[in-house]
């Protein structure tokens, strides 16, 4: 078969057929994409959630608030974990914009008093093999059961007691910013609704 | 050219990196260790095999003068359904918490559509052959460029992080950080080019 002359026709009726189609197909896969897309989304957060809080019996995907960011940058989102009733910590959504890669996004996870009980990473665009540190446990556990109230934050060379990674200090500052944020405005928030 | 010829010949004599050098954008940019360089490969495979058979199949009913923007226009629409696709079914995280499938090569799969390679035999191949020997040609090209991938990949993770496939071999002592940044990939890059060169000269 010959191919089809370049006329004006053609090439108008050939590219329309080819986006017509190709929308089609887009659209189609979007309508079945959708649902199981959000699902994912959820159990994600879920699963986070469920790293950094201990036994709850709610749904605290579904019991959370927003928390205006200590210094006014943006929203934290607040998820209470209770059991029987009684509140045993609050998964906190934080975020910093200081990483070596810009945003970075953290779970924490606080008790009561504000300890840090556990922290889950969601989302960081550091250097491979160096910033991507902050997702070892081996650094996270320099949080675990600290009370940022009581010390703030800091990495060694700032003058507080958190060892820096290795090549890292600026996303091992930007991840103590983003925790400490979660503690501030977190207290801030609870004080204010008290 | 027999189907076999035509599915070895991306993978080697016409390797899309180290002898075509296509695609060299994505391939520093994703080939910071082994296992990134893999994912970026295997989903370019992916991409390159149904794009080839969609234009081989399409081609004769598109005139000359809109020959690129239809192609582009068919790969796009591609590599869009392949990202909703992922996100929608591989998109769980494991069990102890690893990212998911689609979180460690998310970032990679709208990149496919701005890579030359997949272009490249779609001209240079696809719309001039038969749909069965266009599929071949596209997974043998992806293939190669997988195995390309990976090689820098791995040269650059063993020199930069010490390790391969993320199971460390080097002490952290040994660790030359240039290799994972940007410098280190044109550098390992250019040496491989010229070691190919030279083991097809003989």
């Amino acid at each position: 078969m010959a191919k089809k002359e370049s006329t004006l026709w053609n090439l108008l009726s050939t590219l329309v057929m080819i986006t017509f189609f190709s929308s089609a197909l887009l659209g189609g896969t979007y309508l079945l994409t959708k649902d199981p897309i959000a699902e994912a989304a959820a159990e994600k957060k879920n699963f986070a959630i469920k790293k950094v809080l201990p036994g709850f019996d709610n749904h605290p995907g579904q019991e959370s608030y927003t928390i205006q960011s200590i210094d006014q940058t943006g929203e934290l989102i607040g998820y209470p974990g209770l059991s029987e009733g009684k509140l045993v910590g609050t998964a906190v959504e934080t975020y910093t914009m200081k990483g070596f890669g810009g945003l970075i996004r953290l779970m924490v996870g606080l008790d009561p008093e504000g300890k840090i009980l556990s922290i889950s990473v969601l989302e960081q665009k550091e250097t491979p093999g160096l910033g991507t540190h902050i997702t070892d446990k081996e650094f996270q556990d320099l949080f675990i059961g600290k009370n940022p109230g009581e010390m703030p934050l800091k990495v060694r060379k700032d003058g507080g007691d958190i060892d820096a990674i290795t090549a890292a200090t600026i996303s091992s500052r930007a991840f103590c910013d983003a925790v400490q944020r979660a503690y501030d405005s977190w207290k801030n928030h609870t004080k204010k609704n008290d | 050219m027999s189907l076999m010829k035509i599915f070895t010949n991306g993978f080697i004599k016409e390797n899309p990196l180290f002898v075509l050098v296509l695609g060299t954008c994505p391939s520093l940019a994703t080939t910071t260790s082994a296992t990134n360089g893999l994912g970026m490969g295997l989903a370019t495979t992916f991409v390159l095999g149904l794009s080839n058979l969609a234009i081989a199949l399409t081609a004769r009913h598109i005139p000359d003068k809109v020959r690129i923007p239809a192609f582009i226009v068919i790969i796009a629409t591609l590599v869009t359904i392949v990202d909703l696709l992922m996100s929608a079914w591989v998109n769980s995280p494991g069990p102890n918490g690893e990212p998911s499938l689609y979180d460690q090569l998310g970032i990679f799969i709208p990149l496919i559509v701005v890579n030359c390679i997949v272009l490249g035999r779609a001209e240079a191949f696809a719309s001039k052959n038969k749909p069965i020997a266009s599929l071949l040609d596209g997974l043998g090209s992806g293939l190669g460029f997988t195995f390309a991938l990976s090689l820098v990949g791995s040269i650059r993770e063993l020199l930069g992080s010490g390790s391969v496939f993320g199971l460390n071999l080097l002490p952290a002592q040994s660790n030359i950080l240039i290799f994972i940044l940007a410098p280190g990939g044109f550098i390992v890059l250019g040496y491989v080019i010229a070691l190919v060169n030279r083991l097809k000269r003989t």
